[in-house]
């Protein structure tokens, strides 16, 4: 019962959460001056009924909390509001359409992600040297600075145009037959058993993966290698160091103990890798929500951009609520 | 708190030297732009494309541009951007968190429920947002950095505050009826400083990346103006077709700046937990 209770509360904790931030992006979007219309048109020439004809069409006549409690009942509905440029176009379609994109880029960066940070991080740990050590410590905390953008054009120049081995962008070679099923191509395919598209699919997805893993690699490093050198140094390990056991053994039973702060903080990374995601899909042209936010930024589409923000508010909010669960099933102390 | 004689062991510390060296080299391009650069940053200097050669040690850009006048001249956009937003949000942000900290009740839970909501958000999809809504400007990108911002802070600086409001020596200046301003500026602020300025120099590396991401979308300057980010996003059509150099320089300076902001950020971090100890 306990958890449940825990659960039902912090799920209703995202609640106000998400709240904030519409009321944040209203305000700057709606409240300061400017006309939306007009910003969306690009242009001031254009007749004034006409200009108020397209004012009542997307509800922008009414007052202000009018608007503002239209749009949250609408939300809740299921609508999130029909976009600015193409005109009647349901947002709430588009960002079907785009999320599973977004999250099968999410799945491999992290995956790519703690490979080479967890990776790095043990090897820093096995390592006798120090200066190696500090050498990881360092990467660990600046690898974080590399522009996205300017990481993944010289991976598409180098594996792409020189040696010719993946593709530049994308998510498939050909979207002709293949019928996707949740909209994350690899798993699709695999259950499809459709191995060429599934190596298709991968192979679209290595580049953009290993540069966000890459950028957000980081913390992992630092907290496996830290992590590794206090459990190392613990009461446990000289336990079985009197006990005889092999040093290799010892660094398994190590690195069970690292796997428990990674864990949690795959969760606290999710909003540093959804910033990252919207600067990699337009990079790598990956029809995810980020190549969306960006298209309707250029056009300045604002509703389709408060949409964009809500989404990303509630998918920030129920990673840390999984996150938060997951901790309290994994450590019995977590008191809820 | 920072005597002389201390600013040598701040210095002996690599870190903070090498991050320094490189911010130095940055900030003396920003301002000696006009004698560095050889040609100006927005009229052809020769022809396009041209590799790095010995008259163009960056080559230049698809409309013959030379690509070091833009370098040194787009570290001045970079710059002044950073610092504004950098000087914005540690602002608001150390004098909320300070407030809220300090008087705490429901002030201080409802501010801390609004900056917690902000701070666990993709910043830099919010500083998008904002700046598409502000309007296409390098001012207004400032103001939506400094915003997403304000809450890493408030964070520090609010815990900072709580962890030192019940030490026995507050209570005591609380007793002699000394005023709460006196008693926040006075005697709690100065304790916050080593760990703000940690804060600081990591948040400027951060504010460089977002910067970089708001021009790599257009959201910064207008054409023909030099910036990074901004030069980044029109030179990728030409990198696939082997112009490497036009990506190059840009992408290098951008990590590189922050590097150096990240490595001081580092130092200082190092000094304060060897201190402790």
């Amino acid at each position: 019962m306990g958890l449940l209770r825990y659960t039902a509360i912090r799920a209703l904790m995202i609640i106000p959460t998400v709240l904030i931030l519409y009321t944040l992006v209203f305000i700057v979007l709606r409240v300061l001056p400017g006309n939306p219309v007009l910003a969306a048109l690009g242009t001031k020439n254009i007749p004034e009924e006409q200009l108020q004809a397209l004012m009542r069409e997307l509800g922008l006549d009414k007052p202000l909390y009018v608007q503002y409690f239209d749009y949250l009942v609408n939300f809740i509905k299921g609508d999130m509001g029909k976009s600015m440029i193409i005109r009647g176009r349901p947002i709430a379609s588009d960002i079907v359409d785009k999320l599973p994109a977004t999250l099968e880029l999410s799945i491999w960066s992290i995956i790519f992600s703690l490979i080479i940070g967890v990776g790095l991080g043990y090897l820093g740990a096995r390592a006798r040297s120090d200066r190696v050590k500090a050498i990881i410590r360092l990467t660990g905390s600046i690898v974080f600075v590399i522009f996205i953008p300017a990481l993944g054009l010289s991976l598409q120049l180098l594996f792409s145009k020189y040696l010719g081995l993946l593709p530049t962008g994308g998510r498939l070679s050909t979207t002709g037959y293949f019928k996707p099923i949740t909209g994350i191509y690899t798993l699709d395919a695999l259950l499809r058993l459709d191995i060429p598209v599934f190596i298709d699919a991968l192979k679209h997805i290595v580049l953009p993966a290993l540069t966000l893993g890459l950028v957000i690699s980081g913390p992992y490093m630092r907290l496996t290698l830290n992590n590794m050198e206090e459990i190392m140094e613990s009461k446990m390990i000289e336990a079985y160091r009197a006990r005889g056991v092999r040093d290799s053994k010892i660094l398994r039973h190590a690195f069970r103990h690292v796997l428990v702060p990674v864990t949690t903080y795959t969760g606290l990374q999710f909003s540093l890798l959804m910033g990252g995601a919207v600067l990699t899909e337009t990079t790598f042209n990956w029809p995810g929500i980020g190549t969306y936010l960006v298209d309707k930024v250029m056009y300045r589409d604002y509703t389709a951009i408060q949409a964009v923000i809500i989404i990303f508010a509630i998918i920030v909010g129920l990673t840390s609520l999984i996150v938060d669960i997951l901790y309290a099933l994994i450590d019995p102390r977590v008191r809820y | 708190m920072m005597r002389a004689q201390s600013i040598f062991t701040i210095l002996k510390n690599k870190y903070i030297s090498t991050g320094l060296i490189i911010v130095l080299v940055f900030v003396f391009m920003a301002i000696l732009a006009d004698i560095i650069s050889l040609y100006s940053p927005v009229d052809p200097a020769g022809p396009p494309l041209q590799p790095p050669s010995r008259d163009y040690f960056m080559g230049t850009d698809n409309l013959g541009r030379d690509v070091f006048s833009r370098i040194v001249y787009g570290s001045r956009i970079m710059l002044m951007i950073v610092a504004i937003a950098v000087a914005m949000s540690g602002a608001i942000g150390t004098m909320l968190g300070l407030i809220s900290g300090y008087l705490g009740g429901l002030l201080d839970r409802v501010l801390s429920f609004i900056m917690d909501s902000i701070y666990a958000f993709p910043s830099l999809i919010l500083a998008i947002s904002l700046s598409v809504a502000l309007g296409a400007s390098p001012i207004n990108a400032a103001i939506a950095i400094a915003v997403v911002y304000v809450p890493t802070y408030f964070r520090m600086v609010r815990g900072q505050v709580l962890s030192i409001k019940n030490e026995t020596y507050i209570e005591m200046a609380k007793a002699l009826g000394l005023p709460s301003i006196r008693i926040v500026l006075k005697h709690i602020l100065p304790h916050v400083t080593r760990t703000l300025m940690v804060v600081f120099s990591m948040n400027s590396a951060d504010a460089i990346l977002t910067e970089a991401a708001l021009s790599f979308m257009g959201l910064t300057v207008q054409p023909p103006t030099p910036d990074w980010g901004f030069d980044l996003y029109k030179g990728r059509g030409f990198i696939l077709l082997g112009y490497w150099w036009i990506m190059l320089f840009p992408g290098l300076s951008i990590p590189l700046l922050a590097v150096g902001f990240a490595l001081i950020s580092e130092g200082v971090s190092t000094l304060i937990t060897a201190r402790k100890r």
